[in-house]
């Protein structure tokens, strides 16, 4: 549509995303008054079970971490041309690798280098299992968003079997690791605080977190700024412009796929390294998958991507202290709303767009 | 309409006629762009109407107003002499408007028939529709020579009669006058021909036309009156025989124009590309390209004349190496290029000092998407002067580019606009700008001047010209017989394949590249 004028970009970043979030609370308010409850009653829960006290922002963050690495996997498949779904796969699978780490190497390397090889274990793990539906699309054409997807079948088998086959404290009826050696723990956010002579409230917040701020400026620079990251943008926008200039989309779908898998297999350093302190099964809980949402909001930018992983850190957390404290709305009711959220800010996202661009499009230019 | 306009109508229409087509005063605005300024424009019925302009002149702009798609943002349309209130496609239709569109709105896989009969069914149950479409179609194609055989599938047929197919979808639904916006762009010389041949009937047998193109021979050709646009406006509205190419030319630029321009003589060196016995195969695996050598010197301009579809566009894309050649050899500077292994050659034919500007400019030569400045390093980016250590020098990029701009003159010039919301000439200075400023020795250009106007047509000649001046080799592919023979020291012409001769462009006739090119005559 040719629009009247240019809107000016802060509608575009910031007032569209808050139009279709507003529209996506209104929903989920009428969902709530059909079951008989207080739409606001239910807003102010889910806001202050996310937001209102030290240890909801704890939780709130704590999941943040999570849809950061797996949003920042998904934008620098799209970058590419791809839409990796296997996130939750790679989460997985880079989890086994810093937990292998942290069993083979706790109490033997001191901690920032412990922290260094999780890592770079998780990393790698995570890249591994991403690369070979790489190669298998840029070599033999099959799609990665089925073959992903197979992929995380394939990595939940290949986890059950490791847990309960090789993993497994013998004699224990759980199939979990051993315990990590205390010197492998992630500092939480109330230690490091702490250790400043602040006092916080107790939460799983932990130095991960940072770790994904950090890899969403890496993923910044390096898509943006560097020209290995120009080239998978060439080849994500036209690989007949890609292979006309010189640069070969087999080697850099490959690529982006692997770096993919590494974002999403940090996940493990949050859960794995951060919070359970061994090694499990099923500690993703369908990260991977949300990250698919998260960098959808937040259009494949790492800044978006932060923001949007906080509002779903926060409609995770606040939902399920909703679900806690309004035991009439099920834990299914949750969803709806996160589903609802994702369906507005995501699907729907041209829903609003064509007539607020329009109200604050800038007057046309005099005649002259 | 101002006094200074070279207008030498009156109001009413001539012989006695009426309007067909009026708008008036039309104003239109995209943003803080005036791509419609005060325009008026009369069609007489009965006639074959030119519009000539610089891309974004607005041609096609007052077209899309015509046709329903934009509305002005003042003004008045009137069909037939009656105040008419087109708000889409739909209300142009049902007053007897139809429009050709460049790229055709054809369903690939559907038969004729199906097409032609799409959107207008003509009731629920097909078969109906059907028979009587199929008796339509074969009056119209008897009426207007426009014969084409209605079972035949889309996908099947060669441009040239799809475009036939998309007039007879226009007539189908009662065009009284049919709009064609820039028609030639896709079509070979003879189809071209053909084209206007079918322009005529209609014409005479009453319907009117709306000729939109950039090649004045073909306004000169066709056309009864035509109406030159610049920057928006209209500047002049004439009688076609009051005329000339050189006129229009100057009235669309806005000043005298030399195309080709003079060129000293060549004065070539050695060989610095060498192709011997190369076969080229395309996407299907059909053999294209079949055998075919020659040489290029530095300090010459060789062209490549040919139809479209002759086996060109596989010769440059194995030169650029972009496409793997089946058997030959390719000798850049003396040296052999590997030329099987597709993707990595280009980047390092680059590094060899090749130079490329592809034929396909909208899916190759520019990325969608990127801004002017990062196409303007495509092909480039890893070299050092772009980086900063490991990062991108975003600012340096941007000055070269906006140097390049200034340079060849590429409008607005302003690198961190988005490269393809520039029109067709200055995405293509662009693409030209970066392959030659980035040194090559030899440069390969396909179709340099493929749906670019005039003055950027006059400039991107004077370019190559001065790369060969400066002792480089340029290869030349056209489909465009005056810009192989204004550019080109020696002319190859390729056939289904092959080559087919070499002639010299000082002693070639069109007529004879021309029986050539269709594989009738051998040089002399
Ligand atoms: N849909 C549109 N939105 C914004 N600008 C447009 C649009 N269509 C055309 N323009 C601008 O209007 C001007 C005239 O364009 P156009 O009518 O396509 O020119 P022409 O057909 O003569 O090449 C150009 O500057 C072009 O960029
Ligand atoms: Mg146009």
């Amino acid at each position: 549509m040719a629009g009247a004028g240019k809107a000016p970009v802060w509608v575009d970043l910031a007032l569209v995303p808050l139009v279709n979030l507003a529209a996506a609370l209104v929903v989920s308010g009428l969902v709530v008054a059909a079951v008989g409850q207080s739409p606001l009653e239910a807003l102010e829960v889910l806001v202050t079970g996310a937001f209102g006290y030290g240890e909801a922002i704890g939780y709130t963050l704590y999941y943040t971490t999570n849809f950061i690495f797996t949003g920042l996997a998904v934008a620098v498949a799209f970058h590419a041309g791809l839409f990796n779904i296997g996130g939750e796969g790679q989460a997985y699978i880079g989890g086994l690798g810093v937990g292998l780490a942290c069993l083979a190497f706790g109490g033997i390397l001191p901690f920032p280098l412990m922290l260094l090889v999780a890592i770079a274990f998780g990393a790698a793990f995570g890249a591994g299992w991403a690369y070979v539906p790489g190669w298998l699309q840029a070599k033999r054409g099959s799609h990665v968003v089925i073959t992903t997807i197979m992929f995380n079948f394939i990595a939940a088998a290949l986890m059950t079997y490791i847990m309960v086959y090789v993993l497994i404290v013998p004699g224990q009826q759980s199939p979990e690791s051993r315990q990590f050696d205390a010197t492998t723990f992630l500092p939480t956010a109330k230690q490091a605080f702490a250790w400043i002579g602040v006092d916080i409230a107790a939460s799983p917040l932990n130095l991960s977190f940072v770790v994904a701020l950090i890899a969403a400026a890496c993923v910044w620079v390096f898509v943006w700024h560097t020209y290995v990251g120009y080239e998978l943008r060439v080849v994500g926008k036209s690989e007949k412009a890609a292979v006309y200039s010189g640069i070969s989309p087999a080697r850099h779908i490959v690529l982006a796929m692997a770096i993919s898998g590494a974002l999403a297999g940090l996940v493990g350093l949050n859960e794995i390294m951060g919070v359970q302190h061994r090694l499990l099964l099923n500690f993703t809980g369908g990260v991977g998958y949300v990250g698919i949402a998260v960098a959808l909001m937040g259009r494949n930018h790492p800044f978006g991507i932060c923001l949007a992983a906080l509002l779903f850190g926060a409609l995770y957390q606040g939902g399920s202290e909703l679900a806690f404290s309004m035991p009439q709305l099920s834990k299914e009711m949750v969803v709806v709303i996160q589903g609802l959220v994702i369906l507005f800010c995501g699907a729907l996202e041209h829903l609003f767009r064509p007539q607020l661009e329009r109200l604050f499009a800038r007057p046309l230019p005099a005649r002259t | 309409m101002t006094a200074t306009l070279a207008l030498d109508s009156a109001i009413a229409p001539p012989n006695g006629g009426r309007w067909a087509i009026e708008a008036i005063g039309i104003d239109k605005w995209f943003g803080s762009v005036h791509a419609n300024r005060d325009v008026t424009l009369r069609v007489a019925k009965g006639s074959i109407h030119g519009i000539v302009g610089e891309n974004g002149a607005g041609k096609s702009t007052l077209m899309n107003i015509l046709y329903g798609y934009h509305r002005a943002d003042r003004g008045e349309i009137r069909i037939d002499g009656k105040t008419a209130d087109i708000g889409r496609p739909a209300d142009a239709i049902a007053l007897g408007v139809g429009m050709v569109h460049q790229h055709f709105m054809l369903v690939e896989n559907f038969t004729v028939l199906e097409n032609v009969l799409l959107g207008a069914e003509g009731g629920a149950l097909l078969a109906d529709g059907r028979a009587k479409a199929h008796a339509e179609l074969e009056r119209l194609g008897r009426d207007y020579g426009l014969e084409v055989d209605p079972d035949s599938v889309i996908e099947d047929l060669p441009v040239g009669i799809q475009q036939r197919v998309e007039i007879l979808k226009a007539l189908y639904r009662g065009a009284e006058t049919l709009i064609l916006d820039e028609p030639t762009g896709v079509l070979t010389p003879q189809e071209a021909d053909k084209l206007f041949h079918f322009l005529r009937v209609l014409r005479d047998q009453g319907k009117t036309v709306i000729l939109i193109t950039h090649k004045l021979r073909e306004i000169m050709d066709v056309t009864d009156r035509v109406t030159v646009m610049r920057r928006g406006a209209v500047v002049a509205d004439l009688a076609t025989r009051n005329t000339s190419k050189e006129d229009l030319a100057e009235q669309m630029v806005g000043r005298k124009v030399k195309l080709g321009g003079d060129k000293a003589p060549a004065n070539p060196g050695a060989a610095v590309l060498e192709v011997q016995d190369l076969h080229v195969a395309d996407d299907h695996g059909k053999p294209r390209v079949r055998g075919v050598s020659f040489n290029v010197r530095a300090g010459e301009i060789v062209g490549i004349a040919g139809v479209s579809g002759n086996g060109q566009t596989e010769l440059l894309e194995a030169l650029g190496g972009i496409r793997p050649a089946a058997s030959g050899h390719i000798r850049l500077k003396g040296r052999e290029v590997e030329t099987r292994r597709p993707g990595l050659t280009a980047r390092v034919l680059r590094r060899m000092g090749l130079g490329h500007v592809p034929e396909d400019r909208h899916r190759m030569g520019l990325v969608h998407g990127f801004a002017a400045y990062e196409n303007a390093v495509l092909g480039h980016q890893d070299a050092k002067r772009y980086r900063k250590g490991w990062l991108l020098d975003r600012a340096r990029m941007v000055n070269y580019c906006g140097d390049w701009m200034k340079g060849y003159d590429v409008r607005p010039d302003n690198p961190l606009l988005e490269a393809f919301s520039f029109s067709g000439g200055n995405q293509q200075k662009l693409v030209v700008a970066r392959e030659m400023e980035h040194t090559p020795d030899v440069l390969l250009v396909g179709q340099p001047t493929r749906g670019v106007d005039i003055g950027a047509i006059e400039f991107i000649h004077k370019r190559l010209v001065a790369m060969r001046d400066a002792g480089k080799a340029v290869l030349v592919v056209s489909v465009e017989l005056d810009e192989i023979m204004a550019l080109s020291d020696r002319i190859l012409v390729m056939f289904d394949g092959r080559i087919v001769g070499e002639v010299s462009p000082e002693t070639a006739t069109e007529r004879q590249l021309g029986l050539m090119m269709a594989g009738i005559a051998e040089a002399t």
